[in-house]
C-alpha cells in the first residue's frame, strides 16, 4: 500500500475568495482517501486471482502418477491442511504474544519516567531485528527446546519492533496541546492515556501490528527447522529432494495467507481509526 | 462585585528545572470573585506559566495558591482542575470525540448521567451561539476556528466551574471574528459572573476585556495592576508607559460617559428665528457655530455668523448637517470620533427622545482627561502614603 499523505492537502481555500472564520467548513475526500479506498475494493480480487492461479497449478499436477516424494509431501489432507492449521496457529499465537509485549512497554515507555531510555530500548530492539531470524530460532533452542513453543515465542521477539516502535510513535505523534487540555480539566494520566492518547495512537499502532502479523506469518515458515511444524515443512522438502512443484505450492500457500491477513489489516486500518479523525 | 478574594496567590514562584532565573518570581495576586482579570506583558514575560500555576499545571517551586481561602498548594490537582475551566490556546478539541462528547469531559469524569451531560452540551452549545441541532454531533474537524474557539469556550463551562483560566483564548481568529467573540464572551459574562483569569498580550485586548489588569514585565513581576482606567490615565513608570502604547490617553476616554460631563448651555436656534435673535445668540455665548433644531427640539444643521446672515428662509442649505448625536450613555472616545468629523469641530448630545440637549466640545474632553489623570495619580499617591 502505497503512503499516499503527500496527497492529501487539497483542502486549501480556493484562491482569492478568503473564507471568513465562522464560516462552516467543508469536509471534502481527498484524493489520498479515495485511493485508499479504491485499493480495498481491488486487492481482494487480486488476491482471489492469485488463489485461483495456485489452486489451477495444483489441480494440474496430476499428483496420482506424480512421484511418491511429490505425491506425499503435497497430499491435501494429510499434509497441507494440517501444516496451514500449525502454521496459523504460530502465527496466531505469537503475533498476540508480539502484541501483548510490545504494546505495554511502548505506551510505559512513552510515559515521562521512562522516556529517558526509550531510545536505548529502541536500539535494542532494532539490532534484536538485525540478527538473522535463524539465529534466534537455534538461540530459542538452546533456551527452550525444540517444538513449537519455542518457534511462537522466537518469533514473537524478532515481530517486536514493529509493534513497539509503532506504538511509541503513535503516542509520541499526538498533538501535546490534547494532552495539555485533558490534563487541564482534570484527567488522571491514566484517563489521558485511555481516552486521548490511545484512541489517537490506534491508527498507527494498527499499521505496526499489521506489519508484525505479515513478517510472522512469513518467518513462521523457519518454525520447521525446529520441530514447530507449519507449512515450512513442505517448503524444506521441497528444498531437500529437489522438488520444484513441492517447493512452489508450499511457498504459494504461505504468501497466499501473508496477502490474506495483509489485507485483513488494511480493513481493520480503516475501520478501527477512530472517527473524527 | 463582592470585593471578596476568590483566587488568592502568595509570594507563588516558579522555576523551570535547568533554568537560572525564574519564571515567575513570588507573585503575590488577588482576584475578587466575579471580575475578569487581565494578565498582559511581552511574549515571555510568564502570563502563561502564572496562569498554569493557578489550576497546578505546573507545580509552583514556592508560595501558596488559595481558593476561595482553602489552601490548594497540595490538594490533588486532578480534582482541583476540574473545578476550574481551562482554556488554550491552541483549543485543544478532541478530534476524535464529537463536539457533544467533548463538551460532556469534565461531567463526565464528575461522573453525571448521560441525559444531564446530553442536555448540559445543547444548553452551552446555545449559550456559545451554536445551534445544538446542528453541531453537536459533528467532529471538530468540521468545525471554523470561530467556532472552534466556541466550542472550547463552551467545554470549559461544562460542569459549570466558578473560576474560568483563558490563555489567549481568541489569538488565533481574524480580527472581526474575534472582535464579536470578545463581545459576546462580555455578554456572557454579565449573566455568568465567573471569576476569570485572562492572558494575552494584546493591550487593547485587555483594556477591553479586563474588570482589572496586571501589566507584567520580566518574571511574571506585576508593573501595575488596576482597573484598565486608572492604567491609561495614569501609568505608573515607562515600561507601562511603553506597553500600552500611543493614544493610550484617548482609549482612556472609552472608559468615560457623556453622562459624567456637566454641558453649559449652547447657542440654539429654531427654523423661524430671525438672523438677528441668532447672532445675538452667538455673540452672546461667544461662540461661532449654533445649532439650528426642528420643530421638535432635534438637532439639525450647524450654522456659522455667515451662515445665518439671510435669514430663516435659507438655514436650510447653508452650514453643514449635524450628523450623528451623542446619547448620554455614549463615551466620550465615541464623542471623539463624531467631532473630528463634524464642521463645527463640536458633537451634538440628544435626551432620550432626541431632543438638542447641550455640545461636547474638545475642552470637555481635555478636562475629563486631566480630571481622570490626576484622580488616578491622587489615587496612587494615597496608596503611598498607606
Ligand atoms: N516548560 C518550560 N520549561 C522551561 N522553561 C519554560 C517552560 N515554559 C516556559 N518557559 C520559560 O519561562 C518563561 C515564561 O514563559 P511563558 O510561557 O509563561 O511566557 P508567556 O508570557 O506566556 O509568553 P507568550 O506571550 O509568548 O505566550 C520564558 O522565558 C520561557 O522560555
Ligand atoms: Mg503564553
Amino acid at each position: 500500500m502505497s503512503d499516499t499523505q503527500t496527497l492529501e492537502r487539497d483542502d486549501a481555500p480556493a484562491a482569492g475568495v478568503p473564507e471568513p472564520d465562522d464560516a462552516p467548513k467543508r469536509v471534502r475526500r481527498s484524493p489520498g482517501e479515495v485511493i485508499n479506498s479504491l485499493s480495498l475494493v481491488i486487492a481482494p480480487v487480486l488476491i482471489a486471482g492469485l488463489g485461483v492461479l495456485v489452486f489451477v497449478y495444483y489441480r494440474s499436477l496430476d499428483l496420482e502418477n506424480a512421484p511418491t516424494q511429490q505425491r506425499s509431501a503435497l497430499d491435501w489432507s494429510d499434509r497441507l491442511q494440517p501444516q496451514i492449521t500449525q502454521h496459523l496457529t504460530i502465527a496466531f499465537w505469537s503475533s498476540l504474544l508480539t502484541i501483548v509485549i510490545a504494546i505495554p512497554i511502548g505506551v510505559m515507555l512513552t510515559r515521562p519516567g521512562l522516556r529517558k531510555i526509550a531510545p536505548g530500548v529502541l536500539a535494542v530492539a532494532n539490532s534484536g531485528q538485525a540478527l538473522p531470524a535463524y539465529g534466534l530460532l537455534v538461540i530459542g533452542i538452546t533456551v527452550g527446546g525444540q517444538g513449537q513453543r519455542t518457534a511462537i515465542v522466537a518469533l514473537a521477539i524478532y515481530a517486536l519492533l514493529p509493534v513497539l516502535r509503532n506504538t511509541m510513535v503513535g503516542l509520541e505523534g499526538v498533538d501535546r496541546n490534547l494532552l495539555e487540555a485533558g490534563k487541564g480539566m482534570g484527567m488522571t494520566r491514566l484517563q489521558v492515556l485511555g481516552r486521548i492518547e490511545l484512541p489517537l495512537a490506534v491508527p498507527v499502532i494498527i499499521a505496526g501490528v499489521r506489519t508484525a502479523v505479515v513478517l510472522t506469518i512469513g518467518m513462521a515458515a523457519l518454525a520447521a527447522l525446529i520441530g514447530g511444524g507449519g507449512l515450512g515443512i513442505t517448503i524444506f522438502s521441497g528444498i531437500k529432494l529437489n522438488q520444484t512443484p513441492v517447493l512452489l505450492i508450499g511457498a504459494a500457500i504461505v504468501i497466499l495467507i501473508a496477502l490474506v491477513f495483509d489485507y485483513a489489516g488494511a480493513l481493520a486500518e480503516r475501520f478501527l481509526k477512530p472517527r473524527g479523525l | 462585585m463582592t470585593s471578596k478574594a476568590k483566587i488568592h496567590l502568595d509570594r507563588v514562584a516558579k522555576t523551570y528545572p535547568g533554568s537560572k532565573v525564574p519564571a515567575v518570581d513570588e507573585l503575590t495576586l488577588d482576584i475578587l470573585e466575579g471580575e475578569i482579570l487581565v494578565l498582559v506583558g511581552p511574549s515571555g514575560c510568564g502570563k502563561s506559566t502564572t496562569l498554569r500555576l493557578i489550576n497546578r499545571m505546573i507545580e509552583p517551586s514556592g508560595g501558596r495558591i488559595m481558593l476561595d481561602g482553602e489552601d490548594v498548594t497540595k490538594a490533588n490537582p486532578d480534582k482541583l482542575r476540574r473545578r476550574i475551566g481551562y482554556v488554550i490556546q491552541q483549543i485543544g478539541l478532541f478530534p476524535h470525540q464529537t463536539i457533544a462528547q467533548n463538551i460532556g469531559t469534565v461531567p463526565k469524569m464528575l461522573g453525571w448521567d448521560k441525559k444531564k451531560i446530553a442536555a448540559r452540551a445543547d444548553e452551552l452549545l446555545a449559550t456559545v451561539g451554536l445551534d445544538p441541532e446542528q453541531y453537536r454531533d459533528r467532529f471538530p474537524k468540521e468545525l471554523s476556528g470561530g467556532q472552534a474557539q466556541r466550542v472550547g469556550v463552551a467545554r470549559a463551562l461544562g460542569a459549570d466551574p466558578d473560576i474560568m483560566l483563558m490563555d489567549e483564548p481568541f489569538g488565533a481568529i481574524d480580527p472581526i471574528t474575534r472582535d464579536r467573540l470578545q463581545n459576546e464572551f462580555l455578554r456572557l459574562q454579565e449573566e455568568l459572573h465567573k471569576t476569570i483569569v485572562f492572558v494575552t498580550h494584546d493591550i487593547d485586548e485587555a483594556i477591553k476585556m479586563g474588570d482589572r489588569i496586571a501589566i507584567l514585565g520580566e518574571r511574571s513581576t506585576i508593573r501595575q495592576y488596576d482597573t484598565p482606567e486608572r492604567i491609561l490615565a495614569y501609568p505608573v513608570d515607562d515600561f507601562v508607559n511603553d506597553f500600552i502604547g500611543t493614544g493610550s490617553t484617548i482609549k482612556g476616554l472609552n472608559f468615560q460617559q457623556v453622562s459624567s460631563l456637566t454641558l453649559p448651555d449652547y447657542p440654539a436656534i429654531r427654523p423661524e428665528d430671525s438672523a438677528d435673535v441668532a447672532r445675538g445668540k452667538l455673540d452672546a455665548a461667544g461662540e461661532e457655530w449654533l445649532v439650528l433644531l426642528d420643530d421638535a427640539g432635534h438637532p439639525q444643521r450647524w450654522l456659522s455668523t455667515d451662515d445665518v446672515a439671510a435669514g430663516p428662509s435659507t438655514y436650510g442649505e447653508k452650514g453643514e448637517e449635524v450628523g450623528d448625536t451623542l446619547n448620554q450613555d455614549d463615551t466620550l472616545f465615541t464623542a471623539l470620533e463624531h467631532m473630528v468629523q463634524s464642521a463645527a469641530g463640536k458633537s451634538c448630545v440628544v435626551d432620550e427622545s432626541g431632543r438638542f440637549a447641550g455640545v461636547v466640545e474638545m475642552a470637555h474632553l481635555n478636562k475629563a482627561i486631566r480630571r481622570a489623570q490626576y484622580e488616578a495619580q491622587r489615587h496612587y499617591e494615597e496608596m503611598e502614603r498607606a
